[in-house]
């Protein structure tokens, strides 16, 4: 596994080890096998999630089996609403810094969390459909999701289009920022829509009272999937940043061709 | 150079001090998605120069007077105009400079008048209509003043565009390829607002792709080939043959070569 | 040189400059207002045969339709102004003024809602007739004024980013609709609560004017990065 230290890292190493070994140690140590542990931790944690969620959860008094798709659908959920958080902070840093790390960064969370947001509507159609024979209704997490999932498509269809371009980064950058603005509105507005139009009587995924063993099998499988979420965001951050790279040594190399 | 307009802290000028070039560029670098258009451009044009830019397509050319007129951001390095940051003070050099692009570009559905009013009134002018009249006169539109610009010839909205330049009475005119589509007249009254501009201290920039021209109307000659300087210097010490020995690739022996090669 | 205006004076003198310009080249072509005019007619027309609008259905349905009517013409209005400032040209003899970005922003927002309303204007009593509605209430004005204001905000945005980008058409409607969702919302049940009077509804309006508020203020920082090269 390659080193992701570089140049002034390794010389910020070599200041913090001689000042503080042990914690120099530790951050060589995770420089060389950082990402293999997370792998190794991703895997562990997501064999326990299935345990957890299939065998440890106690099976739901109401909703039956099918009730567990909560272990996926919600830790799936809330870690889609944290890329796309990361898509605001990595749009505004862009922005602001005009430090293409931080757009690369982006851009990689929006990938993430559409896939992510994809996985939620996906589960949470099919466990409507086994509940309440619906495979869609418009409630407000759900529909909130559907619109979020056309913004980042459309964050993704922007840059698709754009190519690798400094203005496709800023649109993208704008539209990565005005869409987790408007969200919370979303929400609002299709919460109050459906709360006055009311068409059938939703007791929502939430359960107001989860006995412990539920709660523990959530956050087992919440853990999981953040740890499966880092995992990804830093291969296909460290991916995209050697696209780009060798888009601009392949820029040089033609250019330097033609002199 | 109008020191007053241009410094708000006005310093009387001596001998001893050293003025604020009109224009400054310092290892300038602007690419477009990777790919570079200007390479690392360092130059300094005195106060009160005209100075005439030269190079073959896609030298970069416009790019640079774009940058200059803020409306491209350096990619690296820098720009400044009178001292300021094209960047970081991107307002104030949008007042001092004026910029007449490559397309005469008016709102087509506007009279001539009316083009210059607006352009007035976003320049926070009081006397637009004044000022319009004027300069329409001068430019030889009265005439088509009340026209809507959509009905104009090329060369007219070219002199509409000089006249939108410089309602402002810019420190600085940037001008692309000025003499493009310019009848006899509309030349020779391109010509004489270069050279009033240069009695009045303003500084001046053009590009032409007419060499004969451009090296009788400026003070300062910048040849730009492939993104770089290949000469910058006195307009006097050089002639066509020399610039089209500079396009084609050569050096030349002049001692007053300058910037990055 | 003359006394020149600066700051908030000149933004203020700016932003009704530009405001003005615009509108006097729309109205010079009255090409937008006849496409956008008739495309909302033959909206509202179309969705009688779509929705089978027989008379108990009107009132339901019927604020749907006007709004769907206004907020598909206003995106097609939207791109060809900005096609109008497009292929950089006129954009660049805007931009290279000494004027806030966010400046030019609001007031072609403000430009657009413009336009877009004296189009709403006339559609109002045509709907009123076919549809069968007493629509014509001073009430619906609120409406009509922060609906637009919140599509016109969202599609000058937008309408800027694609003609900056050269983002294909398709993009920009794309982009735009999952982000008016409040204000479809906001104004069609606004527009019902009027027309039917429910006890106690939601905040309609306030909505409209939250969403308006959020979306100008952020899109008149970002609209910079939009327009700049």
């Amino acid at each position: 596994m390659q080193s992701v230290l570089q140049g002034s890292a390794k010389g910020r190493l070599a200041d913090i080890s001689r000042r503080a070994p042990v914690i120099g140690a530790a951050l060589a140590w995770l420089g060389r096998y950082g990402e293999l542990a997370l792998l190794a931790l991703t895997t562990i944690g997501m064999l326990l999630t299935i345990w957890a969620a299939f065998i440890y959860a106690p099976t739901e008094a109401v909703e039956g089996p099918v009730q567990r798709i909560f272990y996926v659908h919600v830790p799936l959920a809330w870690i889609s609403y944290l890329a796309f958080f990361f898509v605001l902070v990595g749009s505004v840093m862009y922005l602001w810094r005009r430090d293409e790390r931080w757009d690369t960064f982006a851009r990689v969370n929006a990938e993430i969390g559409t896939v992510f947001t994809t996985l939620v509507l996906i589960s949470g159609s099919l466990w409507g459909r086994a509940f309440w024979g619906a495979w869609w209704v418009w409630d407000e997490r759900l529909t909130t999701s559907l619109l979020m999932w056309f913004i980042y498509v459309g964050y993704l269809a922007l840059r698709a289009y754009t190519g690798r371009t400094a203005q496709g980064a800023r649109a993208a950058a704008v539209v990565g920022i005005l869409g987790f603005i408007v969200t919370p509105i979303n929400y609002m507005s299709v919460k109050w829509w459906r709360t006055l139009h009311p068409d059938q009587v939703l007791p929502l995924g939430g359960t107001p009272q989860l006995p412990a063993s539920m709660i523990v099998a959530l956050m087992i499988s919440l853990v999981a999937f953040t740890l499966l979420y880092a995992l990804l965001t830093i291969e296909v951050y460290k991916l995209e940043r050697a696209t780009a790279e060798a888009e601009r040594l392949r820029v040089d190399v033609e250019l330097s061709g033609q002199e | 150079m109008n020191a007053q307009m241009l410094q708000p802290a006005a310093q009387p000028h001596t001998a001893a001090t050293t003025p604020t070039p009109a224009i400054a560029l310092e290892r300038l670098v602007k690419s477009f998605d990777a790919r570079p258009v200007l390479r690392g451009l360092s130059y300094a044009l005195p106060a009160g120069r005209t100075l005439v830019i030269f190079g073959p397509n896609g030298a970069g050319k416009t790019t640079l007077l774009r940058t200059l007129a803020t409306l491209a951001r350096p990619t690296a390095g820098r720009a400044l105009v009178a001292g300021l940051d094209v960047v970081a003070d991107a307002g104030e050099v949008r007042r001092l400079v004026g910029y007449v692009g490559h397309q005469p570009h008016a709102y087509e559905e506007l009279t001539a008048r009316e083009n210059l009013l607006f352009f007035a009134r976003m320049y926070g002018l009081r006397d637009g209509a004044e000022r319009a009249s004027k300069l329409l006169e001068r430019v030889g539109l009265r005439a088509r003043a009340s026209d809507r610009v959509r009905a104009f010839s090329r060369g007219q909205a070219q002199r509409l565009a000089l006249a939108r330049g410089i309602v402002h009475d810019p420190a600085v005119l940037l001008l692309d390829e000025p003499d493009t589509g310019l009848d006899q007249e509309a030349l020779a009254l391109l010509e004489r607002l270069v050279a009033e501009r240069r009695e009045r201290g303003l500084e001046t920039v053009l590009t032409t792709h007419h060499l004969e021209r451009g090296l009788r109307l400026a003070d300062d000659a910048l040849t730009l080939v492939r993104g770089r300087i290949a000469y910058a210097g006195a307009a006097a010490a050089l002639d066509v043959a020399a610039i089209e020995r500079l396009y084609a690739g050569e050096r030349l022996t002049s001692p007053e070569t300058g910037g990055a090669a | 040189m003359s006394t020149q205006a600066t700051g908030a004076r000149l933004a203020w003198e700016q932003f009704w400059a530009i405001i003005w310009k615009d509108l006097r080249s729309e109205l010079r072509t009255r090409q937008a207002w006849m496409s956008m005019g008739l495309f909302a007619l033959l909206a509202l027309v179309v969705f009688n045969f779509a929705f089978d609008l027989r008379v108990e259905n009107l009132a339901t349905v019927g604020p749907g339709a006007l709004w769907i009517a206004f907020i598909f013409a206003s995106i097609l209005g939207l791109s060809r102004n900005i096609t109008v400032e497009q292929d950089r040209g006129p954009m660049d003899r805007l931009l290279i003024a000494p004027v806030d970005r966010a400046v030019v922003y609001l007031a072609k927002v403000v430009g657009n809602v413009i336009v877009i309303s004296v189009i709403e204007v006339v559609a109002l009593p045509i709907f009123a007739m076919l549809y069968n509605l007493p629509i014509i209430q001073p009430a619906i004005a609120p409406i009509l004024l922060l609906g637009t204001l919140g599509v016109a905000a969202v599609g000058t945005q937008f309408a800027a980013l694609a003609a900056n980008t050269r983002a294909r058409e398709l993009l920009t409607p794309l982009l735009i609709f999952p982000l008016i969702v409040p204000v479809v919302i906001g104004a069609v049940r606004a527009t019902e609560a009027l027309l039917t009077p429910i006890h106690d509804d939601a905040p309609w309006l306030g909505l409209l004017v939250a969403f308006d508020v959020i979306f100008l203020s952020v899109s008149a920082i970002t609209f910079q990065f939009v327009v700049e090269e």
